[in-house]
């Protein structure tokens, strides 16, 4: 059990969320608020909305009803705002999406450089910095094809550390993995979220939710059916819907 | 349990050495050897006269057709006229400015090509910048003391470069915009270039010339007409752009969506996103498809002779109209298509080395 590091402060807000894919009604009133410092693990059968939900967080979706609201500041059509948010939103995505064309540590600085402005010596000191604390500096000057699946992960990790931000989205990061490299993910994962970082995983590895979550949120059917904190939603879970999907994903 | 690694061992011998090819690439069976023999004796039946033809009984050497007797080519037609095939109707004496023009665009292309010159990116943008004003007063003068040569005048070989280059140059960022139009989300923007791009695919670029030439300057008020070899070089441009727009698009198409994905979560804007992360990785896809539309846009260029300008084709059949040279237009003709062999040829092969350079070992997993 992790002892909570959330303070008062609201960092992820999201009112009545409602979206549609043409016809199709994938998250159906979804409300979450999530503190500063908070670990929320989102778990789901395949379509449930758990990684559309989260895209929507830094408006790779779009939502047509409710509010979304990080750190303050609203996300609406102004294009100024839906900058801010992704400049203090980080995310790491399943199939890595590191820059097949650039280097590991251009990787990392680009972002710095072009959005936040930063000096090029600056930002590839502090690049440096968190490729150390993902444990592969010596990749820095590799391009992405010559690295496995986990290093590739733990790069796209620091390259959205590098912005700085507020909050970390995680959308089924050790998916694509093998399974040799799902631990040094995780690893990194789980120090990232000891820091202190907010953080909102989308993943079925019930040892790290178990590990570092404040809350666990099941959702099927694009919403919210159950959310509890680890030990109670491991070992007493409310509904059968989310039962059944535990005892499926636990049984081996 | 303990397990040996097993040694690492050669590939069998029947696999290397020129024997063992020849029997597995042509003696491979009695159909395959057949093949080989008939197929070797047409191609040495064909050969031999052909380059007896053009390199032994040929002559090089000489000032009238009285110098070709040995009943092999008259290369002596193509040397006495190599001047026009090269400068068209370019004033002689001032045949040096073309020349220089030349040699400084070869010259900065030979530094861009080369692997290891220093300072590529001042000379690409010197080249792209400062090099079209300096070639167009060279070329036209009019200023800075040097005479005015109209470019009704120009022609030949330096007229072909002339188009094909700014051809080249101004289709690919044009086409680069049509194509990023093409796919945005605005409306009017995006039906803007599917229309321009679809009507300039849907007509023979022959008509665009004659468009250009005839029918344009029905449309100015009277005495204003700008020039003929512009309004070709517009239409060239505007053309090939769109087939420019088309290739580009399938590149664009062919990068991951978690690229775009990736670039907004990090918060690069539109242009950012472009430039850094999208079409860095669509042009290395695309290599092959624009030196492709580069090639044809350099052969398309002789239809020009079709509105009177004198490219270096046009130049050819001038040549073979002469009654002093008559009956050598094989020889102007083969001459031609050297040329135009040599400069498609090279861009096909440096295609082919940006491709292996630009590739950094690795496709993408998304």
């Amino acid at each position: 059990m992790s002892h909570s590091q959330a303070t008062d402060k609201m960092m992820v807000e999201l009112r009545d969320l409602n979206k549609w894919y043409g016809e199709f009604h994938v998250l159906k009133n979804i409300n979450l608020e999530v503190k500063q410092g908070e670990k929320i693990v989102i778990c789901g059968p395949s379509g449930s909305g758990k990684s559309t939900m989260i895209r929507c967080i830094n408006h790779l979706e779009e939502h047509q009803k409710g509010d979304i609201i990080v750190n303050g500041i609203p996300l609406n059509e102004d294009i100024k705002n839906i900058e801010a948010i992704r400049k203090e939103v980080g995310m790491v995505f399943q199939h890595f999406n590191l820059f097949p064309h650039l280097t590991v540590l251009e990787n990392c600085v680009l972002a710095p450089i072009w959005v936040k402005k930063m000096p090029r010596k600056q930002a590839e000191a502090e690049a440096m910095e968190l490729l150390e604390r993902v444990k592969i500096p010596d990749q820095a000057l590799k391009y992405p094809g010559q690295l496995s699946g986990g290093q590739q992960q733990r790069v796209a990790i620091a390259r959205s550390l590098c912005m700085n931000p507020d909050v970390m989205l995680f959308d089924e990061p050790t998916s694509a993995l093998d399974p040799e490299m799902i631990k040094e993910v995780l690893d990194v994962m789980i120090e990232l979220a000891t820091e202190g970082m907010t953080m909102l995983c989308v993943t079925h590895e019930m040892g790290f939710a178990k590990t570092v979550a404040d809350r666990v949120i099941f959702m099927d059917g694009g919403q919210i059916v159950e959310e509890n904190e680890p030990h109670e939603f491991f070992n007493n879970p409310q509904h059968e819907r989310t039962q059944l999907f535990l005892s499926q994903i636990l049984q081996h | 349990m303990k397990y040996e690694l097993q040694p690492t061992l050669p590939p069998p011998a029947n696999m290397i050495g020129v024997i063992g090819w020849l029997r597995k690439n042509l003696f491979n069976g009695p159909v395959n050897s057949i093949a080989t023999i008939v197929v070797g004796y047409f191609l040495i039946s064909f050969l031999v006269p052909t380059i007896q033809w053009i390199f032994i009984d040929s002559d090089w050497v000489g000032d009238s057709r009285d110098a070709c007797t040995s009943g092999g080519a008259c290369w002596v037609f193509i040397a006495n006229r190599l001047d026009q095939f090269l400068y068209g109707f370019y004033p002689e004496a001032e045949h040096w400015r073309v020349q220089i023009a030349f040699i400084i665009l070869i010259g900065s292309i030979i530094w861009l090509v080369l692997p290891k010159t220093p300072k590529k990116g001042l000379v690409a943008t010197l080249l792209l910048v400062v090099y079209p004003v300096v070639a167009f007063f060279l070329l036209y003068g009019n200023a800075f003391g040097l005479t005015r040569v109209e470019t009704h005048l120009w022609g030949g070989l330096s007229l072909t470069l002339v188009l094909a280059v700014v051809g080249i140059v101004a289709s690919l960022p044009l086409g680069i915009l049509l194509a990023l139009g093409r796919q945005s989300d605005m409306p009017i923007v995006k039906s803007v270039c599917v229309i321009f791009i679809e009507i300039w695919r849907g007509v023979p670029l022959i008509t665009v010339l004659f468009m250009a030439s005839v029918m344009l300057p029905l449309f100015f008020p009277e005495g204003m007409s700008f020039d003929k070899l512009l309004r070709a070089l517009i239409g060239i441009t505007l053309f090939q752009s769109a087939y420019m727009a088309e290739v580009i698009r399938g590149g664009l198409q062919a990068i991951p969506k978690g690229q775009y994905e990736a670039a907004d979560a990090l918060g690069l804007g539109y242009w950012q996103k472009m430039i850094l992360i999208i079409m860095p990785q669509a042009l290395k896809l695309m290599i092959p498809g624009i030196v492709n539309t580069f090639i044809a846009l350099f052969k398309d260029t002789s239809l020009v002779l079709i509105i009177g300008l004198f490219d270096v084709l046009a130049i050819g059949q001038a040549a073979n109209q002469d009654p002093e040279w008559i009956g050598y237009s094989t020889e102007s003709y083969l001459f031609v298509a050297l040329l135009f062999w040599m400069f498609c040829f090279s861009m096909s092969r440096y295609s082919q080395h940006l491709e292996k350079a630009l590739n950094t070992g690795h496709g993408n997993r998304a």
